[in-house]
């Protein structure tokens, strides 16, 4: 069975590892291809890695005026091709998911592509090996329900476009995920213990 | 008198912490390591497996390794560590302190003056004039040599060591309930238990790779518990959040124990069978409901009685806690209603029972068994022990009485230095100007030295006011073992050698013992040759490291201590080379209710609730607490100088819950001032509903204007002298402009870029030194 590359965001510390092991590819020299997003300091410790999707029709690719984005035949989803790159940021501006970037000291757009390095070789991509809470997993969608909770995901409704990914979205319900539709409290676990510290009376009274 | 030789902005320029980003040679697709060597991350207690890749005797970069604990896994300060060996602020040479600033020296001055000065100092004032101070972040071969080398070559009592700020109250604790300091478990125990209960330790930041085993664990339907002052991002996933407030840990086990004896949750057979001391516990818990715990705690009782209820009803439990509790003047207490809690429900010494502290240094548990603290010797024994002077005193060939006693802790001998009763010191792996509580004093105590020698890598903040510096090793530079947080004895391969005229620590301290005339004690051809005299002054104590072999660490992938003889010949032997290997290690503590007394019998330890040693009032009405951040290490000292490491939390910064950031008038991102009775610290604003509102928290790991540790206070557990870091009364205000613009300075002073491209840096430097 194919082994398959899945985001569980409730497990996420926010720890960077993955961003700073993607750092070390040689051939990204220093760059991360994926990002932390932070959800909303403010109210939680909440944290998502973003890796490519690895969208099955690919919009990033579909924008592309110069077909310099492609797929390769085990779905993985390349950076752009330096000869053909262009440049325009169109790939940037259109992924649902905002994963493509454009670098303009080498004016090319540089993207995850799921370590195919290192994939191709037998090794797992270098943030799910390092992550410390499997928050990246790579292994087999048959692993992955013998031992973990949450359901996997794959579909994803951005108002009437309709994405199918390659890389799988753990939550808490197996229906396709309509992003329009999430109610703001219900993101995984944005802050699991809303009320906790609300009787805790302030140490001060008023404006000293 | 010791004191900084020139202004901050020189030393910074000459010495750091300068930004390094480049693996040496730069980012290169078409580099091949020369090897790929297997060894440990240096930063944190977890001691994860990593493989280091070296090309022309520098690290260029990493790859993640196999190892059984953390199966590739790594932190950010894992990935980043290999370019601390190319760093361009790596000491390279002896140096001495002139009016000119620090200066280059030949090793046959640096020692030698070094020498003279110690001998000097204890012919006028007393052998115990002269102190030393050490740290965990060395292997277990330089630990021990250098608790040989403190009593035997300086000859004094007043050596201890980093882990006093770290793992004492933790060793006290254990030794008091346990009869052996160590994790009770092998974290492979971790997955088997149904509840895990989580107290004082935010583990994703400070030991992340433990994280998977909780959730692991919890895959397996474990229920979490986690008590904190702070919804860390442990707490923020976890079944039962328990809001703590600072310093008021013991209050809440205490409710937690008298909930488990009210609903019939003990176990009264393993209480019978294994235990002594039970009666009196339960006479101390008697009145500790959890509506009075409430009123301490800031729990509320419902949380309590559910916790206590969950973790006494479960048929396997492990508790872990780190120095959320034990860096109190409570702590070796906090510990022990740990271990009271554990064993009234016989939840130890079987699969997924447990109790272990998430050791926090990187050697912090190997390094606190063999001889480092000041009232230890080799195999955890005790240096007051007639018994066990005796048996170190035949290992190590001096007359028992030669064997100087018990002398002061790490604070105490800052202490004796401000109060001028210690004249010179001698430190290592040690940046105690950051790491100490109330800087302040620490500053003034340093600059009352007549004499100091640092032996160090980068030059810290402490080592600014030292006299001679001695260019000292690495981690990857040096070959040795060292003992994870679950008791895991591993293998430190090296992979480069020491740059320059820099040399390894051990090669140091032999010197610097011939030179105090003392050379005799310390012939060593090999840092093997350490660790197998370790092994027989180990046998017989609690930390048996005799059965441990490095052939064997290296095939098992780690032994966990006790291994002790197995044969009347090892038992007898007085020559490692009769010490038998055949004792198979201990993953696991105390099976069948045996724990280490005379009687067999693990002890309980009645506790009374007491206040921290600063409350709240009027004038200082704000809890404050300290910690660390998942990017940096300890006081900073190799991290600070990672330019990936640094960005990803560059300076210091105040977190404030947004109601009482309201009242205080504070927004986000905004200067505020922080003061104590000790000092004041000027920093940027967090304002997050994720802390208590009644208390704020400040990471530690900077010095200078940046350092938390000018608020924190020198008050000691009266058990393990371990300071109070996590309990301060502290008002927080809106800085002053004048405040602000001081705060920006500190920051612009904290640190610098690069100055060379990494391509030449270190080689460039390196031909300096040689030509």
């Amino acid at each position: 069975m194919e082994r398959q590359f899945f985001i569980d965001p409730v497990r996420c510390i926010g720890c960077k590892a993955c961003v700073h092991a993607c750092t070390e590819c040689a051939t990204h020299r220093g760059r991360s291809m994926i990002t932390l997003e932070v959800m909303d300091r403010a109210t939680s410790t909440q944290t998502v890695p973003m890796v490519c999707m690895h969208c099955e029709n690919p919009t990033c690719a579909q924008v592309c005026p110069a077909d310099a984005i492609k797929r390769s035949p085990d779905g993985v989803v390349q950076s752009s091709l330096k000869e053909r790159c262009i440049g325009c940021s169109n790939c940037v501006n259109a992924c649902p998911f905002g994963v493509p970037h454009y670098y303009p000291e080498i004016d090319q757009m540089l993207k995850c592509d799921q370590c195919y390095d290192r994939t191709s070789q037998g090794l797992k991509p270098m943030c799910a090996t390092v992550c410390p809470s499997e928050a990246l997993f790579f292994g087999t969608l048959e692993e992955f329900r013998a031992r973990r909770r949450g359901e996997p995901v794959n579909e994803f409704r951005f108002g009437r476009q309709s994405v199918r990914t390659k890389v799988f979205m753990v939550l808490p319900d197996p229906a396709p995920l309509d992003v329009a539709c999430v109610p703001a409290d219900s993101m995984p676990d944005a802050r699991f213990d809303a009320e906790c510290y609300d009787h805790v009376a302030l140490p001060i009274g008023g404006v000293p | 008198m010791s004191r900084p030789p020139q202004d901050p902005l020189r030393l910074l320029e000459q010495f750091g912490p300068t930004l390094h980003y480049l693996p040496p040679g730069g980012w290169r697709t078409d580099v091949e390591p020369d090897r790929r060597v297997d060894t440990h991350c240096c930063f944190c207690g977890q001691q994860c497996g990593i493989t280091l890749e070296v090309k022309d005797n520098q690290v260029i970069g990493f790859e993640p390794r196999d190892f059984p604990f953390n199966r590739g896994m790594l932190c950010p300060k894992g990935i980043k560590r290999y370019l601390q060996g190319s760093h361009p602020n790596r000491l390279l040479h002896p140096m001495k302190r002139t009016d000119q600033g620090f200066v280059r020296v030949s090793w046959d001055q640096a020692l030698e003056e070094t020498a003279a000065k110690i001998q000097e100092i204890q012919a006028r004032h007393g052998k115990d004039s002269f102190a030393m101070l050490s740290g965990v972040s060395l292997n277990n071969e330089t630990s021990y040599l250098i608790g040989k080398f403190a009593r035997i070559a300086l000859q004094t009592a007043n050596l201890d060591y980093n882990g006093r700020l770290c793992m004492t109250s933790a060793g006290a604790g254990n030794m008091r309930a346990f009869g052996i300091d160590r994790a009770s478990n092998s974290w492979a125990d971790l997955l088997k238990a149904r509840v895990l209960f989580v107290i004082g330790s935010n583990v994703a930041e400070c030991s992340p790779i433990t994280t998977d085993y909780l959730w692991r664990a919890r895959d397996a339907g474990a229920k979490l518990i986690v008590a904190d002052p702070r919804l860390t991002p442990g707490a923020r996933t976890a079944d039962l959040y328990l809001p703590l407030k600072p310093g008021t840990d013991s209050a809440l086990l205490m409710a937690m124990l008298h909930v488990v004896i009210r609903d019939g949750h003990l176990d009264e057979a393993f209480i019978r069978d294994h235990t002594v001391g039970f009666e009196a516990v339960r006479a101390a818990v008697a009145s500790a409901s959890p509506a009075w715990a409430e009123g301490i705690t800031g729990v509320p009782a419902a949380k309590i009685e559910l916790a206590a209820r969950w973790y006494g009803a479960a048929e396997t439990g492990m508790i872990l806690h780190a120095r959320g509790l034990e860096h109190q003047v409570k702590g070796v207490e906090n510990v022990l209603c740990c271990a009271n809690l554990a064993l009234a429900t016989g939840k130890i010494g079987r699969e997924g029972c447990g109790h272990s502290t998430i050791t926090g240094q990187g050697n912090g548990q190997g390094g606190r068994e063999h001889g480092h603290k000041t009232d230890q010797l080799p195999g955890n024994r005790s240096i007051t022990d007639p018994e066990h002077r005796a048996y170190i005193a035949q290992v190590w060939g001096i007359p028992e009485p030669e064997l100087p006693g018990k002398g002061l802790t790490a604070q105490e001998i800052m202490n004796a230095i401000h109060a001028g009763t210690i004249k010179g010191l001698l430190s290592i792996c040690f940046n105690p100007l950051v790491s100490l509580p109330d800087a302040n004093f620490t500053r003034e105590a340093l600059a009352r030295l007549e004499h100091y020698t640092v032996i160090d890598f980068f030059l810290s903040e402490t080592a600014h006011h030292a006299d001679v510096v001695l260019a000292g090793s690495l981690h990857e530079e040096d070959e040795g073992t060292s003992t994870s947080a679950e008791g895991r004895v591993i293998k430190i391969n090296a992979a480069v050698t020491p740059p320059g005229e820099a040399r390894l620590d051990w090669k140091i301290l032999l010197d610097l013992a011939e030179r105090l005339g003392r050379g005799r004690f310390f012939r060593y051809e090999t840092s093997e040759a350490i660790f197998n005299e370790l092994r027989l002054a180990s046998r017989g104590g609690t930390a048996d490291y005799s059965g441990i072999t490095w052939e064997r660490v290296v095939k098992e992938q780690g032994v966990f201590w006790p291994a002790p003889q197995t044969t009347e010949r090892g038992r007898a032997a007085t020559r490692w080379e009769d010490l038998d290997s055949a004792h198979p290690g201990t993953p696991r503590l105390f099976e069948h209710g045996h724990f280490y007394f005379p009687d067999g019998r693990a002890r309980f330890n009645a506790v009374a609730w007491r206040s921290p040693a600063e409350t709240v009032d009027e004038a200082y009405p704000i809890w404050l607490t300290t910690g660390r951040v998942v990017s940096q290490y300890l006081s900073g000292t190799q991290t600070r100088r990672i330019g990936a490491l640094v960005d990803q939390y560059p300076f210091p910064r105040l977190e404030i819950h947004p109601r009482l950031a309201k009242a205080l008038g504070i927004e986000d991102d905004q200067w505020v001032t922080v003061r104590t009775r000790r000092g004041e610290l000027t920093l940027r604003s967090l304002v997050v509903a994720t802390i208590r509102p009644d208390t704020v928290f400040i990471p530690y790991h900077w010095g200078g204007r940046l350092s938390a540790n000018l608020l924190t206070q020198r008050a000691l557990d009266p058990i393990s002298k371990i300071p109070e870091y996590k309990v301060s009364a502290c008002r927080v205000s809106p800085a002053t402009p004048e405040e602000a613009v001081a705060g920006r300075q500190a920051e612009a002073e904290a640190f610098r870029t690069e100055p060379l491209p990494s391509e030449v840096a270190l080689e460039d430097r390196r031909k300096e030194v040689q030509g």
